[in-house]
């Protein structure tokens, strides 16, 4: 029981090591606030503008579209209650998916009761926003679209190129929550018709605390926290150096691995698959096939509910998730889930695991080894299951899945 | 998060299974909510509760309150079962977390559903013992596809 398997990466990754190599001077030895006007700032301040052109040039922006934040939720809110407030006379009209993160549902759902109205688009089964479904919801008063990039639970990478087209076709400003594509999947702010992205460090071997918000120049959005110039006063607050020094050099490490890391993760991604798919009775991926994230996969176990599963991996030292009730603090499952046309039963049985670079064949092969022991064992302590198997030898055969 | 009780019945549930033919069973909570619990009991001549079986299909909270609802009523009179309250149970595990309260509702409900079938198989009524809501025949039905 020695082990330690880390398999929520979705949720946070390990701060590299040369990340934190490249932090830990701006702690104590070159601790100065970069706004300050004599020499001991220069340091810091040149520090804060090597990342912000190493944060832009992962995404093809110019160095000064780029905001820091306090993490990807900061840049969701920002971006919208800010677009909002900017675009008023336009109209009060935001298009988004039911799919989002709740940085942007909870933000959705804010502005809706200061009068803004909100279309959240139905995705189909593999979580794919549909484009005509877009082009319907469109309004002359609709102000901004903002669909995510890729979903963080279920993995699947929506048609941002195609989403922004006809955003900028109907003279929409276009935003896309990629906290979980950015650093994992090649992304450019320009061929793919992005208006304002929002990214967050720790996703990606960075630190926590630190985020970016990328908006187009020409973009109107105002400042959303209010107080010093700094961020060319868009965005007050003391610059968190060492932070945003450690969300360059992610990016950085990011971009130059980004080839090989990604051809990596997908073949460990596809065996893991492959043999939960071939080898446990009843289980289901969730997502897109192909269009997903590559470290990403998502399954979910009939007949057996999701935190069950989770407390027996973790006393096997795997780290993984859930969109159970159970792990979300409701009474219903994800969000995500439901969207794609999971009865709730099932949605129930749900199991993220999300994969580093450093996840092994070996690691996977315990994983899914433990994995049919530990629902074998749930499913026959339960009574969904023993009505299944009564139905079935009844003749009663169900077909889904 | 949970008590090491509630660890201890999760990990080692006491009394999972079926009883063939049992004097009375019951099936509370729905798929909606993630808990279903289904409670067998077989009950002697003289209305003790000689074996008590379980099979749940949720939380973590809902295996180990379901286990410990087995052994609280195991052994004892259909009366004194019906004493066995979800705060029996919450209290027998040493509590649990705010969010997972609802799970020892379930255990108390799911004795008494089963109470109420061995009730009506027999035509007797137990006194304080009334008709369960029994919400998971519809879900199920519902949620057919």
């Amino acid at each position: 029981m020695n082990h330690f398997i880390y398999l929520d990466n979705a949720a946070t990754t390990k701060v590299k090591e040369e990340v934190l190599q490249e932090m830990l001077p701006y702690f104590r030895e070159n601790y100065s606030n970069p706004s300050a006007i004599y020499n001991f700032a220069a340091m810091g301040k040149n520090a804060v503008d090597n990342a912000r052109k190493q944060a832009a040039e992962l995404i093809g922006a110019k160095t000064e579209e780029i905001y820091f934040t306090g993490g990807g939720s900061e840049a969701d809110n920002w971006a919208l209650k800010a677009t909002v407030e900017a675009y008023a006379e336009k109209g009060k009209h935001i298009i988004t998916s039911r799919i989002e993160h709740h940085a942007i549902l909870h933000t959705c759902e804010y502005l809706e009761k200061h009068g803004v109205e909100v279309t959240y688009l139905d995705v189909d089964k593999d979580g794919k926003v549909s484009l005509t479904e877009l082009e319907h919801a469109i309004r002359p008063d609709t102000i901004l679209i903002s669909i995510m990039t890729a979903n963080n639970e279920i993995g699947t990478i929506e048609p941002i190129t195609e989403i922004g087209k006809l955003a900028h076709e109907h003279g929409i400003l276009f935003h896309t929550d990629a906290v979980q594509a950015y650093g994992h999947i090649p992304v450019n702010v320009d061929t793919m018709n992005i208006d304002m992205l929002s990214a967050s460090g720790h996703k990606f071997g960075g630190p926590k605390g630190v985020g970016i918000l990328y908006i187009r120049k020409g973009v109107k959005i105002r400042s959303f926290i209010h107080g010093g110039a700094q961020e060319r006063s868009r965005r007050a607050g003391t610059l968190n150096v060492p932070g945003i020094v450690g969300f360059g050099k992610a990016a950085q490490l990011a971009e130059e691995s980004l080839h090989d890391r990604n051809m990596k993760e997908i073949s460990t991604r596809d065996y893991l698959i492959k043999r939960v798919l071939e080898e446990i009775p009843y289980s289901i991926l969730n997502g897109h096939k192909t269009d997903r994230l590559p470290n990403n996969a998502n399954f979910c176990f009939r007949f057996i509910e999701g935190e069950s599963m989770l407390i027996l991996l973790d006393q096997l030292g795997v780290c993984a998730s859930s969109g159970s009730a159970c792990t979300s603090g409701s009474l219903d499952p994800s969000h995500v889930l439901l969207a794609i046309g999971l009865p709730h039963e099932i949605a129930h049985g749900s199991l993220r695991i999300t994969l580093s670079e450093e996840t092994t064949i070996e690691e996977i092969d315990f994983v899914v080894d433990e994995l049919k022991k530990i629902i074998e064992r749930l499913r026959n302590m339960s009574p969904l299951y023993e009505d299944f198997i009564k139905k079935n030898s009844e003749g009663k055969v169900e077909n889904y899945v | 998060m949970y008590s090491e009780k509630v660890m201890d019945h999760f990990n080692n549930p006491r009394n999972v299974g079926e009883i063939e033919n049992p004097s009375g069973v019951g099936t509370v909570g729905n798929a909606k909510c993630g808990d279903i619990m289904r409670m067998y009991l077989d009950i002697d001549e003289d209305g003790i509760i000689q074996n008590v079986k379980f099979k749940t299909f949720g939380c973590g909270a809902a295996v180990a309150t379901s286990s410990m609802a087995t052994e609280l009523v195991k052994g004892k009179t259909v009366q004194e079962a019906l004493l066995v309250t979800n705060k029996a149970v919450m209290e027998a595990l040493d509590g649990l977390p705010p969010v997972k309260v609802h799970c020892s509702l379930l255990a108390e409900e799911a004795i008494h559903a089963a109470l109420w079938d061995y009730a009506q198989k027999n035509n007797i009524v137990i006194e304080g013992l009334e008709k369960p809501v029994d919400d998971i025949a519809e879900k199920v039905e519902e949620e057919e596809y």
